[in-house]
């Protein structure tokens, strides 16, 4: 008895026997496996699985139907892996676009000069200053909505904040006494930009781009579910959301409740690969 | 080899002038001192002289012209701060191989221990570190070396040992040495010939 007991203890403390960088490196594996295994799905689901079957209309989560049935008897759990798939694909293509813009623009503003440098924080402070969901609604409506108006709306709007970090790291490792000394010690433009700069600014645009992740996914959530975004019929976690509000009154909370507790945990997984890499790759916590 | 300044004047932006018509020439071989109080400009000066910072008027001249602006320099400045002279994102090896490979004749006499060299900079003290930062511009093209407070950090003896070096390699290969300090005793007895930089300044 006593030693079972034991052995359970032993069990519970086992994770947190190891390292914080194991630790920190499990959870980032654990995350990242998982997000995978959504993105996969997504891709490999059959449309058929997910299709109206009216004879099953209105079922409450169960066993065979995790997440329940809507009012078309679709099954919503698959339905969810679905939608929250596209959204972590438009999330990707948005964030990964979004960053290589603040990246040109960071280093753009750092290194061509005043009146670039001037011309480029004007703009960040333009697009900061107007509130995300409106300059993105406007976007995507112009662009004609849909996944493509989705995407570029998240990708205009989202770089700012990366390319402000990129443009201070640049400028400061720049005007460094190490920068200026390796000048001196004769070595060339190109070798300062690769040797000394580059392993400066490339963890911040690694860390900065995986929390751009959660930001992207929630506003092409948001944008959807307001009606700017993806098209109705494509299965997208907004779109469930929106549809499923109607029928929130009359006591079908799994259609809201469990689709956006989903969606809420995809980001929560992304926002903590973005702080484990971030402790990771700062010297003055990696060796905690 | 002469090195020159002729008529220099510095301000940082707008502000006041910190040095104005400062003329000094530095020969080789010649040990020269820069003393004076904190802020009368003694770093800048050094800045100037080594390239780093371009004067707002006069020019800094070695042998009648002026200064290379690529490549390995002749004139070289060992800074007050090693920790930021040193990137700390590089093991020591390659910090201490970035402008030329220094034997190991040179290493000994540093002080450099063979296993520092596969170290991170945060992993070494400040005066270990400045014996690199040393060790690196002593390279077979510096024609000047500037000291700016270089051995501030250091421990007495160390600060003995480095000096002696120095001159010693000042000595064998007919350099110009140009000692900023506030420490009048450090450069009485280093040096060849003692400037006053307040009295140099034209303010």
């Amino acid at each position: 008895m006593s030693n079972t007991i034991c052995q359970t203890i032993k069990k519970s403390t086992f994770f947190w026997q190891f390292n914080l960088r194991t630790r920190t490196l499990a959870a980032i594996a654990g995350a990242f496996v998982i997000l995978t295994a959504i993105a996969a799905a997504g891709i490999l689901i059959d449309p058929a699985s997910y299709a109206p079957q009216f004879q099953q209309k209105n079922l409450a989560p169960s066993l065979t139907h995790p997440f329940g049935t809507d009012w078309m008897g679709r099954d919503m759990f698959i339905r969810t892996v679905k939608g929250l798939s596209t959204s972590l694909w438009i999330g990707l293509l948005a964030a990964t676009v979004s960053s290589v813009i603040a990246v040109i623009m960071g280093v753009a503003a750092a290194t061509m000069g005043r009146r670039t440098d001037s011309f480029i924080l004007w703009l960040v402070d333009l697009i900061q200053g107007i509130p995300h969901l409106i300059l993105l609604m406007l976007i995507s409506f112009v662009l004609g909505k849909g996944m493509f108006g989705v995407w570029m709306g998240v990708a205009l709007t989202h770089w700012p904040i990366l390319a402000r970090v990129i443009r201070a790291e640049v400028l400061a490792v720049r005007n460094s006494q190490y920068v200026l000394a390796a000048r001196k010690l004769g070595s060339s433009r190109w070798k300062i930009a690769v040797k000394h700069i580059m392993p400066h600014v490339v963890p911040q645009y690694i860390v900065g781009l995986i929390l751009l992740f959660p930001h992207a996914i929630l506003h092409e959530a948001s944008i959807t579910f307001l009606g700017f975004g993806l098209l109705p019929r494509e299965p997208a976690v907004g779109i469930i959301l929106s549809e499923s509000m109607r029928y929130l009154t009359a006591g079908m909370w799994w259609l809201t409740v469990l689709p956006g507790a989903s969606l809420l945990m995809m980001v929560l997984l992304f926002d903590q690969i973005g702080e484990n890499l971030r402790t990771l790759m700062n010297p003055s916590s990696a060796q905690e | 080899m002469l090195l020159e300044a002729k008529n220099i004047s510095y301000r940082y932006q707008n502000g006041p002038w910190i040095l104005k018509d400062v003329t000094l020439s530095v020969g080789e071989g010649e040990r020269v001192g820069l003393v004076g109080p904190s802020g009368y400009g003694k770093s800048t000066l050094s800045k100037i002289l080594a390239g780093y910072i371009k004067p707002a008027a006069g020019e800094v001249l070695l042998d009648g012209k002026e200064l290379p602006a690529e490549g390995y320099s002749p004139i070289q400045l060992i800074y007050q701060h090693p920790e930021k002279a040193i990137n700390p994102l590089w093991r020591m090896k390659d910090i201490l191989h970035e402008g030329w490979v220094p034997d190991q004749c040179t290493l000994n006499a540093m002080g450099i221990e063979q296993g520092w060299l596969e170290r991170w900079p945060a992993e070494l003290s400040g005066g270990e570190m400045q014996r690199f930062c040393i060790a690196r511009v002593l390279g077979p093209q510096t024609r000047f070396l500037i000291a700016d407070e270089m051995s501030t950090m250091l421990d007495v003896i160390t600060q003995a040992q480095i000096w002696e070096l120095m001159i010693r390699i000042v000595e064998e290969r007919c350099m110009g040495l140009i000692v900023v300090t506030h420490n009048e005793a450090l450069a009485q007895k280093v040096c060849t010939r003692i400037i006053s930089l307040p009295e140099l300044n034209k303010l």
